[in-house]
């Protein structure tokens, strides 16, 4: 993944907002995981954000498609603020692509199902064009042959760019990754990787919970440090990298890469 | 070299297994003469199919299938094999089998329940099987209206006029709908209750009035044997997988009330017997319903078996829900999928796979069941063999009836166990 070979052409940040969280806190019961989250992200932003386990990094990108609720704050996504409006959290959701830890393909439908699924009954896309639309997405992650098998027969490198396929069909504007390659064996981290650098070069904008520190000095334009639900410190990557400037961000840095 | 140093340079093509390893020797050596203790096995099981057969196999061979009484059969198989020798008198059931499988049902209109059940197997034809064109399922949903025509007779119209109740709500809940969605579904549940309980007669009998089209009207009490088991529990069947999916979803929801209902129900039926159910739909259902209404016995036997096998299949489609990882559900909201067509397309066709051995398990229970409804003085099977056995002629005979009223039974519950196993297998896209 040498930083040389990416296209950096397309990859860039404008001045148009696309996500807005302000003064956004949340509890599970009793335990308080977001602690007043403020940031904002610009279209064709790339964003990585890192942190130890419970430090509520996935629960953050999971509060922008309200897969979990906040409690007090703002959320604004593509200007439509998420509130209990179901409608609004529809429209989100249609806007707003995800890929999970652990794929969570339909096992009970094919591959080609799988993509067409949300395009025929979320938008309504007639069947032969959702099918056009599957097939240029999994042409798309190097996958199109493994149309007509179903999930379980793939690996799990397979399985995870079926699901980045299965968000783009949906042509989101956002795309969210929570810690998209934990689960792969580290053959196959490399090709869901490789996905996702290409979807960076087209100019998408995206937000992943990871700890692929590589991948984060070759796209992302920010990395985000979380620990206990609150934002640390935030930089661009050589910056963060080279030059942390919290003693919890340091030592976090030399144990994830110290060895 | 060192020692631990090794190359292969020729790569090894696969040989044929030796012999001993297939064949029919293999299997039996493999499977009944493995162990000194697996060898003692074989024996003992050899000798105990050897003295059933002895028993069973000659008082078949001696059957005799043409008799007017079984004293006529008796004296038939000692003329045939000798003084003393015993036989089975299957006379009987070429004498009585049609009272057996159609009740007392006319004679002459035994064409009725026949095409019934021609035509719900075209019926089930597309819920069954992928093949059969998408197209018939407009049939499948008629068919219960048809169903009831053909087997009870009377004017057409009120079948008609009962389907119509669901049309009128459909159209009532899309007018309705744009403009205020709760009202929508509000009135899709109140015009079709409405229609039914103060129209629907009226309309069917101005509509017989017009244009007369009826069949010989049947009453319940002319229903039994097979054929009363068949419409009880196929209705109950079909009814209680819808009623049950909405009863487990409810017990799920983060509604209170709809949660709270669910469960009472569930737990409500699922805690009182099936026979006091039986009771209480033959006896005390009149005490609640409004003087001078006839509610058909069948009919409230049908409610109750549906009831009580909804409340069972709601806790056996629950378990198929929690097994599904939350990863699924998590995957369809971020899809942008709404709760229904999560549920539709995502939650319930791999809940229910998951649950099809017990839902099946729970239709054949809810078949044999049926036979509950002699208590309360239907006729079913059990109930028409006791009469035929009470007559002169065939006092004294039980082995043949019972062997021809289980291997009806038998066909049934073992064609819908066979039908779970090939569609489990369909369904299987796990790879295991």
């Amino acid at each position: 993944m040498a930083e040389s070979a990416i296209d950096r052409s397309r990859m860039q940040v404008t001045d148009e907002v696309a996500i807005q969280i302000s003064g956004m806190n949340k509890w599970f019961g009793t335990f308080h995981v977001l602690r007043d989250i403020n940031m904002s992200v610009m279209k064709g932003e790339r964003i990585v954000i890192c942190g130890p386990s419970g430090s509520g990094k996935s629960t953050l990108i999971r509060c922008v498609n309200r897969l979990e609720e906040h409690q007090q704050g703002q959320i604004i996504v593509d200007g439509t603020e998420l509130t209990s409006d179901l409608k609004n959290i529809d429209i989100v959701r249609s806007e707003v692509g995800m890929v999970f830890q652990h794929f969570n393909l339909f096992p009970h439908l094919s591959i080609l199902d799988n993509l067409t699924l949300a395009p025929i009954w979320v938008r309504k896309v007639p069947k032969k064009e959702a099918d056009e639309i599957a097939m240029y997405f999994l042409e798309k992650v190097k996958i199109p042959e493994q149309a007509h098998k179903f999930p379980g027969q793939l690996s799990g490198g397979q399985q995870q760019r079926v699901a980045i396929a299965r968000s783009l069909c949906m042509k989101p504007r956002i795309m969210l990754f929570d810690e998209p390659t934990s689960a792969l064996d580290p053959e196959m981290i490399k090709e869901v990787l490789d996905t996702m650098i290409q979807l960076a070069e087209e100019g998408m904008t995206m937000i992943c919970v990871t700890h692929e520190m590589g991948f984060a000095q070759a796209v992302a334009n920010r990395v985000i440090f979380m620990d206990q639900g609150q934002i640390v410190e935030q930089n661009e990557p050589r910056e963060f990298f080279s030059n942390p400037k919290s003693d919890r961000t340091k030592l976090f840095l030399s144990q994830i890469l110290g060895h | 070299m060192t020692e631990l140093s090794y190359v292969r340079t020729e790569m090894l093509s696969p040989q044929k297994p030796p012999a001993s390893e297939t064949g029919i020797v293999h299997w039996v050596r493999e499977n009944l003469l493995s162990s000194w203790g697996n060898i003692a096995l074989t024996v003992v099981a050899a000798y105990a199919i050897y003295i059933i057969v002895a028993a069973i196999g000659p008082w078949l061979y001696r059957s005799v299938w043409n008799a007017e009484s079984l004293q006529d059969c008796r004296a038939i198989i000692e003329a045939r094999f000798g003084e003393g020798k015993t036989g089975a008198c299957f006379a009987v059931i070429s004498q009585r089998w049609q009272q057996i499988v159609f009740g007392f049902y006319p004679r002459e209109l035994y064409w009725r329940p026949m095409l019934t059940l021609v035509l719900m197997l075209v019926a089930l034809g597309p819920i069954l099987f992928s093949w059969v064109p998408r197209q018939v399922l407009w049939f499948s949903i008629t068919f219960p209206a048809v169903a009831f025509w053909l087997l009870w007779g009377g004017t057409v119209w009120l079948p008609v006029m009962i389907l119509l109740g669901f049309v009128l709500g459909y159209v009532a809940f899309r007018l309705v709908s744009q403009f205020n969605g709760l009202a929508g579904a509000v009135l899709a549940a109140l015009v079709p209750v409405l229609w039914w309980m103060f129209l629907c007669g009226a309309a069917a009998d101005a509509a017989q009035s017009v244009v007369p089209i009826a069949l010989i009207k049947l009453g319940s009490d002319q229903f039994g044997g097979f054929l009363l088991s068949t419409v009880i529990g196929i209705s109950g069947i079909v009814f209680s997988l819808p009623l049950g999916i909405l009863l487990a979803l409810g017990r799920q929801s983060d509604l209170l009330i709809v949660k709270t209902f669910c469960v009472a129900f569930i737990e409500g039926f699922r805690g009182v017997p099936l026979i006091t159910l039986l009771f209480t739909a033959s006896l005390l259902l009149n005490y609640f319903l409004p003087p001078g209404t006839t509610f058909d016995v069948i009919l409230r036997v049908i409610i109750m078996v549906t009831i009580f096998s909804a409340a069972y299949m709601a806790e056996v489609i629950r378990g198929g829900l929690a097994a599904l990882p939350l990863g699924q559900y998590e995957a369809a909201d971020a899809l942008g999928l709404d709760y229904w067509k999560a549920q539709r397309l995502i939650i319930m066709p791999q809940a229910l796979k998951i649950s099809i051995p017990s839902i099946v398990g729970n239709f054949i229970g809810l078949f044999k069941d049926t036979t509950l409804v002699s208590f309360i003085s239907l006729s079913d099977p059990l109930q028409v063999v006791s009469s035929i056995r009470a007559n002169q002629e065939w006092n004294g005979i039980y082995w043949e009836l019972f062997m021809f009223v289980g291997l009806l039974f038998f066909i049934f519950c073992f064609s819908m166990s066979r039908y779970s196993r090939y569609l489990e297998n369909k369904l299987k896209t796990d790879h295991r």
